[in-house]
């Protein structure tokens, strides 16, 4: 555990109760406020701040809080920050906070680690806090993490056996550098390692950066065939007139997008052009094709039909949600049938739309409660490659560490990455690597 | 007959002769009690000190007054500084030794020790007296009492030899082994293990064709291990190399079930590291030739170590194998070599300071705690006979941590860890490898040895004297400097960015020495060469050493924090049935050694503080900040909905 550095946590659990609570405790508490280009509330008054991305945007409206140390749950300066319970805010500023020099984000343990460590927590915090990680046995957690890496697991593992290789061969030609089965190659190989890990964290951490975009917000994508109402839905759910809406087929022609907040959780909605066969209108064709393009990137996919409308062919991606619109219109049409829960609404009369809302509202709750904790998962993790790949850079002499440093930095750096992984990895012990190096070599003169 | 002694150290090998001396030292009346005196300070396998890791902690033993860099350095017959092409932190010092120098210098440190008696005889049993050790019986009756024993029994307990199919009960060749103490050990609930090991044949060198052979010569001048030696005067030697051919690996293969580590004859674990030669031909089959060094075992003695070959086969093929290796052909053979099997203790019955955690009075040294080698051997028993001469003057234990040296690093490597094989040190066992190097051995340890009793006078003048110059030139260093630009007017690369840097700062940079900078400033040439290696390794791992020492104190945070000895694992909800059963084992002393113990996460320790908070009771301190946040949250109500 690092403990030099001032950490920080998502300490609210799911995002239910609408508001998410990151802690940080640490001689740089302090600045956490100035991070978000906002100032520091008066010690111990909860305050509204606003926090600002580095491009100067607003982050969210928060309520904070300025706990001078040692009367705190830690005895170390802390803030608080009670942001919107949604996983796009808690990862942006856990992103933020984590690129900020001398901060990192705390492990499980952590925070109770400090507290005791300052003589804070009583026995009752203490047992309590043992009971709340009773599930924190070791196979557990590493069931969690399966589930949740699924294949990245198995990159992981390779990251580990290409470190503890790397790391095995400078070692050895430290250790065992009057063996004669221990030649010069050996370092050579090891920068070799070394720079294939660095292309792999450079590669995995431009890809974490494209998956967190992914996760600022939640796309629902209205689809189905011309006329069913779908531009009349979305203006219902976002309350004002973004959709034109008219009652000819057609009359959205492009994807209109609208954003609004649902659980905490921003989401992008989007209004498509009806989709149905056999048109040899250019312009319609084109507004079918980004309408398939829209379905397909959609997390939640609504598929809305209208009671007296046309049926036409669902696409490949399964709808989260079936809407049946225009029940006011009694006896219209054949209803389509099946397996597949039905969401009948009206529009119009308002009819079933409340249900519905309530059944989305659900649904995003409990991607968003998946979403938070895969937040942290990844959000470490990343952390965990920059700093290792940091490290690495230094090991290659690629940011003026130098030429001519003797083996024994290089291996250091090295050392600083695999510590800097074990989060990731697992920690990679002297046992790991005294055992490749005497499965690799024949030591013992 | 009963005699009364303070601290009775069993065994006259590296660990006994540093223990005997280490608590003689302090004052405690010490026996050192062994088969005969003339076997003491022997070295049962190769003729060779140091090392690396093992160099340092030669130079740490030294640091701490003990004896075996001044002894290695009187009977040292070749030295070399390995790593000499590396930086400083991972240079060690290693010298052949002439066998019969070494064992007269041990003899006589021994013998003018004052508060040490030697008594010669063999241990039969310990007395223990309502679970405490209080004394030793001996095998021809007579019994000796105490208030400590210090047991470093080597490879004697249950010690077996094998050679071929042929099985020697033995300590060492020709050397009875003890057995009654074992049973003893395992009856008091000590957790055994068995391990093993090898040493090669020895050669006569007069049959040995020298001028086939590429030579290897030592260091010159030599560079002692100990900060009191001020020159080598033995005579120095070369040692040869030879290697394996094709028709040698032919002849192990052929007869490798002859082997008892392949017969299935052999249970115990040998080392990695140091492999048989059947081991290595039959892992690295791929490998065409493997070195072998002929060591000189003395200067009027013949007898040469063949270091690389340690073997267990049978008699007539070691006499075909050998004689296959260039050189070789017309060897004579002066005895087999052979694979030996013995007990050990498993360290994690140990504290910090070498006591069987369950058995008062007893504390172990050397390779019955499952270590190999003399070095390793010697500094323990330089910390159990520091330690059970502080317990009978009823002090606490004396500890090195890992951030002291090496000596720290591998005792808490062995009483967290455990051992699955004879455990050798290495530089890469230690985190904190770029401070604690062999030339600052004596910085780092002499001043604690100080405060324990345990430096005498003769070093301690030496190193004020030594601490002295150092300081001086360091000052001085730092009072002369140069602009960038008079620094490359000089011939120094440095960045033209206008800095100005000291004479220290620039000895940082690579390829730049103090010799290169006496040029510059003709004052640092009276600078002595110690104190110069010195300052040059200072300057080197300046830039690491800030962010290192960071981590020392960090790492000593956790090592303030204790766990109460009757913490019950068991007890604690939440931690996995696999910690609950290592951290039983092992019983962390503080909470930055329950964090190494293997596979700890932060969430494992939470349950171990919860436990430590169960069985102290004291409320100390409130949450305020935790109860503030909560209520603020209640307070706050904000929902997006």
């Amino acid at each position: 555990m690092n403990q030099d550095s001032t950490i920080f946590a998502l300490s609210s659990g799911s995002g239910r109760a609408g508001v998410a609570v990151v802690r940080v405790s640490g001689a740089e508490a302090g600045k956490v406020f100035a991070l978000f280009g906002s100032t520091c509330p008066a010690p111990r008054k909860a305050s509204l701040r606003r926090l600002f991305q580095p491009d100067g945007s607003v982050l969210d409206e928060v309520l904070a809080l300025w706990l001078p140390g040692p009367g705190t749950a830690t005895g170390e300066d802390m803030a608080e920050l009670h942001l919107h319970g949604s996983p796009a805010i808690v990862s942006a500023v856990l992103a933020q906070l984590s690129q900020a020099e001398g901060f990192a984000l705390a492990e499980r343990g952590a925070f109770s680690y400090r507290a005791y460590r300052n003589r804070k927590l009583d026995l009752l915090q203490v047992e309590g806090l043992a009971d709340v990680l009773e599930a924190e046995t070791d196979n557990q957690r590493r069931l969690a993490m399966r589930q949740f890496l699924g294949d990245a697991s198995h990159t992981y593992e390779t990251w580990r056996a290409d470190l503890v290789r790397a790391l095995a061969l400078m070692e050895a030609a430290i250790d065992f550098s009057e063996e004669d089965d221990v030649a010069v190659k050996a370092t050579a190989e090891a920068q070799a390692v070394v720079r294939r890990l660095i292309a792999a964290f450079t590669d995995a951490l431009s890809k974490a950066g494209r998956a967190a975009q992914v996760r600022r917000g939640l796309r629902v994508v209205l689809a189905g065939p011309p006329n069913a109402g779908k531009s009349s839905l979305l203006n219902w759910l976002v309350g004002r007139d973004t959709a034109i809406v008219s009652p000819v087929a057609g009359t959205t022609r492009d994807v209109v997008e609208s954003s609004l907040v649902i659980a905490g959780t921003p989401i992008l909605i989007s209004d498509t052009a009806g989709l149905h066969q056999g048109t040899t209108d250019v312009i319609e064709q084109e507004g079918m094709r980004r309408t398939l393009r829209a379905v397909g990137e959609a997390d939640i996919l609504v598929w809305v039909e209208a009671v007296d409308g046309v049926s036409t062919e669902e696409p490949e991606r399964k709808p989260d949600f079936r809407v049946l619109n225009k029940t006011d219109l009694a006896g219209a049409g054949s209803r389509p049938t099946g397996a597949e829960k039905v969401w009948p609404v009206s529009v119009r009369s308002g009819e079933g739309l409340d249900d519905f809302r309530a059944a989305l509202e659900e649904s995003i709750r409990v991607r968003n409660d998946l979403g938070e904790d895969a937040v942290v998962v990844r959000e470490r993790h990343r952390r965990a490659v920059e700093l290792a790949l940091g490290h690495l850079h230094h090991a290659r002499g690629e940011d003026g560490g130098g030429d001519g440093r003797g083996l024994e930095f290089i291996a250091e750096d090295m050392r600083k990455a695999a510590a800097a992984l074990a989060g990731v990895t697992g920690r990679v012990d002297v046992e790991d690597l005294l055992g490749e190096i005497f499965s690799a070599f024949c030591i013992g003169k | 007959m009963t005699h009364r002694f303070d601290v009775i150290v069993i065994g006259g090998g590296h660990a006994g002769c540093e223990a005997a001396a280490a608590s003689a030292r302090l004052g405690a009346n010490t026996a050192l009690l062994t088969h005969r005196f003339a076997t003491v300070g022997e070295m049962s396998c190769n003729p060779a000190i140091g090392g690396l890791g093992k160099g340092h902690l030669v130079r740490e033993i030294d640091a701490l007054d003990g004896l075996m860099g001044r002894v290695a350095d009187a009977a040292g017959i070749q030295f070399r500084m390995l790593n000499r092409s590396k930086g400083p932190a991972v240079r060690g010092p290693r010298a052949q030794a002439d066998r019969k120098l070494y064992r007269a210098a041990m003899q006589e440190a021994v013998a003018t020790q004052s508060s040490l008696t030697v008594v010669e005889g063999a241990a039969h049993g310990l007395v223990i007296n309502n679970g405490r050790v209080e004394g030793v019986t001996l095998e021809d009756g007579r019994s000796l009492s105490c208030a400590a024993v210090v047991l470093t029994t080597g490879t004697f307990l249950n010690g077996l030899i094998h050679i071929g199919e042929k099985k020697i009960p033995a300590g060492r060749v020709g050397e009875a082994p003890a057995r009654g103490l074992s049973e003893q050990l395992a009856a008091a609930g000590l957790a055994m293990g068995r391990l093993k090991t090898g040493t090669p044949a020895r050669l006569d060198g007069k049959t040995i064709r020298w001028d086939l052979l590429e030579e290897q010569r030592g260091d010159d001048p030599p560079e002692p291990f100990s900060f009191l030696t001020r020159a080598i005067t033995t005579p120095q030697v070369s040692c040869h190399i030879t290697c394996t051919t094709a028709e040698t690996h032919r002849i192990i293969a052929d007869n490798i079930g002859r082997s008892p580590l392949y017969s299935g004859q052999i249970s115990g674990v040998g080392p990695r590291y140091c492999p048989s030669i059947e081991d290595k031909i039959h892992r690295f089959a791929e490998k065409e030739s493997h070195q072998v060094f002929l060591e000189p075992e003395g200067l009027d003695d013949d007898t040469v170590y063949p270091n690389g070959i340690s073997t267990s086969l049978p008699e007539d093929v070691q006499d075909a194998f050998i004689r296959t290796l260039p050189g070789l052909a017309a060897v004579r053979i002066i005895r087999p070599g052979y694979a030996i099997e013995y007990d050990h203790v498993d360290p994690r019955e140990l504290t910090h300071g070498l006591a069987v955690r369950h058995l008062p009075g007893l504390f172990l040294a050397g390779q019955i705690n499952g270590t190999t080698g003399y070095e390793e051997a010697a500094a323990q028993g330089l910390i159990a006979g520091l330690n059970a001469a502080r317990a009978v003057a009823g002090l606490d234990a004396a500890v090195f941590d890992r951030a002291d040296g090496y000596l720290g690093v591998m005792v808490d490597d062995l009483v967290t860890r455990g051992v699955t094989e004879p455990y050798r040190m290495f530089t890469s066992r230690a985190e904190y490898r770029l401070s604690l190097r062999a030339d600052n051995a004596d910085e780092r340890l002499t001043p604690k040895g100080l405060g324990l009793g345990l430096v005498g006078p003769a070093r301690e003048a030496a190193f004020s004297a030594r601490m002295a110059a150092i300081t001086e030139a360091r000052t001085l260093m730092a009072s002369r400097a140069l602009t960038s630009a008079a620094a490359l007017k000089a011939g120094l690369k440095v960045n033209q960015d206008g800095q100005t840097r000291t004479a220290f700062q620039l000895l940082s940079m690579p390829e730049v020495t103090i010799d290169r900078l006496a040029e510059i400033w003709p004052d640092l040439r009276g600078l002595s060469g110690d104190v110069r290696t010195a300052l040059e390794a200072d300057a080197l791992y300046a830039g690491y050493a800030d962010r290192q020492r960071r981590e020392i104190e960090r790492f000593r945070e956790d090592d303030r924090e204790a766990i109460p000895d009757e913490l019950d694992y068991h007890s604690l909800p939440g931690l996995s049935m696999e910690l609950r059963q290592k951290l039983s084992r092992v019983r962390p002393a503080t909470v930055g050694q329950a964090l190494r113990v293997d596979g700890m996460t932060p969430a494992a320790l939470t349950c171990v503080l919860a436990g430590i908070a169960r069985l102290a009771p004291q409320s100390a301190g409130q949450s305020a900040g935790q109860s503030a946040g909560q209520s603020a949250t209640r307070n706050a109500g904000r929902t997006s909905w």
